[in-house]
């Protein structure tokens, strides 16, 4: 008669067991990724209804060859030093308009950041990542200058406001502030990165 | 008297173990929520390059992945050693790269359309040709936001 008093009770004893064999299992299937790369605009289709004439001292024409070789304006040059050579024409201040700048205001080289404007050109057999470490360091040369300009006028270096701005944590009164400040610095140096069409030559 | 006072000298306090399974609950469903079950199968190497001014691509629902990149050794002799386009899980043609992207496009909530950022997952062996082909038939269907998706790095790593 012992036996009707309830249901017997079910052990739970084993219960941690089970539990930890799940988050084994979820833990070997998990991968926390976060994609992260370089964002990059392309052009659209239509060519510009009306052509604009831009000066070829306004251009910097970067050409990657096949054999990962690099030519900066006809002139052939080691990766380790694209960066700097890119951020010289940004920065170089040609007709004086940019208060801001800090360049050489060599009247060969580029007029005002605004103006300035990159052009990337690549081969067919070039090798993928000789072209993304390219187009790191002219999206880094873009970086450092709006560093420096964010920290002169924000103490704070720009890449920092940009990641905050777009970061979803971030609560929506402090982006409303951010947005306007990585606007002004934006506009300071304009990313202008031309992709021109492969050659296949 | 003495030999209470020897017994107790000697047992340490046990642990509960009580709460255990608590703990590994919290954890499990903490992992559970994390995780993300792929549907896809990576059909192609897919060893991305190292770049250092990235940006985080937060939002994963605007986004649509294209793998580019050789074979896996298993497909080898079926399609080959040359590096191919593989969207969701199967190789694709360059000339089906636009309708796939308009119809992953069309399958998003109307007010993500706009915002659509293709991530071009490259393999750092494969040759600019195909990416550059990938880019103009992107350049065709007007989704212009890509984005190279890579590993954070010394981006000169990559050369060697």
């Amino acid at each position: 008669m012992a036996r009707r008093e309830g249901a017997p009770e079910v052990s739970a004893g084993s219960m941690a067991d089970i539990a930890f064999l799940l988050l084994i299992f979820f833990l070997v299937t998990t991968t926390i990724e976060t994609d992260a790369g370089l964002d990059r605009m392309l052009p659209p289709m239509e060519p510009p209804e009306d052509d604009v004439v831009i000066k070829q001292k306004n251009i910097l024409q970067v050409i990657v060859n096949r054999s990962g070789q690099l030519l900066v304006d006809d002139e052939l040059t080691d990766l380790k030093a694209l960066r700097l050579k890119a951020m010289d024409f940004l920065d170089n201040n040609g007709d004086g308009t940019c208060t801001y700048c800090k360049g050489k205001k060599n009247v060969e080289s580029s007029d005002n950041p605004a103006k300035a404007i990159i052009s990337l050109k690549n081969d067919r057999e070039t090798k993928y990542s000789t072209y993304i470490t390219v187009q790191n360091e002219l999206v880094g040369a873009y970086n450092d200058l709006r560093d420096r300009e964010a920290q002169r006028l924000f103490g704070q270096d720009f890449t920092e406001m940009e990641a905050t701005y777009l970061d979803q944590q971030t609560p929506p009164s402090e982006k409303e502030k951010l947005k306007e400040k990585v606007k002004q610095i934006q506009d300071l140096f304009p990313q202008k990165l031309s992709e021109a069409e492969t050659s296949s030559n | 008297m003495s030999k209470f006072k020897k017994k107790s000298s000697l047992h340490v306090p046990e642990v509960s173990t009580a709460s255990l399974p608590d703990i590994v609950f919290m954890l499990l469903f903490f992992f559970m929520t994390v995780t993300v079950m792929k549907n896809t199968e990576l059909k192609v190497h897919n060893e991305l390059p190292n770049a250092s001014e990235l940006k985080k691509l937060e939002k994963k629902d605007r986004i649509i992945e294209i793998h580019i990149g050789k074979p896996s050794s298993r497909y080898e002799n079926i399609v080959g050693v040359e590096p191919r386009i593989q969207l969701n899980d199967k190789f694709a043609d360059l000339s089906e790269v636009a309708p796939h992207v308009l119809s992953e496009i069309q399958s998003k909530p109307e007010h993500l359309r706009a915002f659509v950022t293709i991530s071009l997952k490259v393999d750092k062996r494969a040759n600019m040709g195909l990416i550059s082909d990938v880019k103009q038939e992107l350049r065709k269907v007007n989704a212009l936001k890509i984005n190279y998706t890579t590993y954070e790095g010394d981006a000169f790593k990559n050369l060697d």
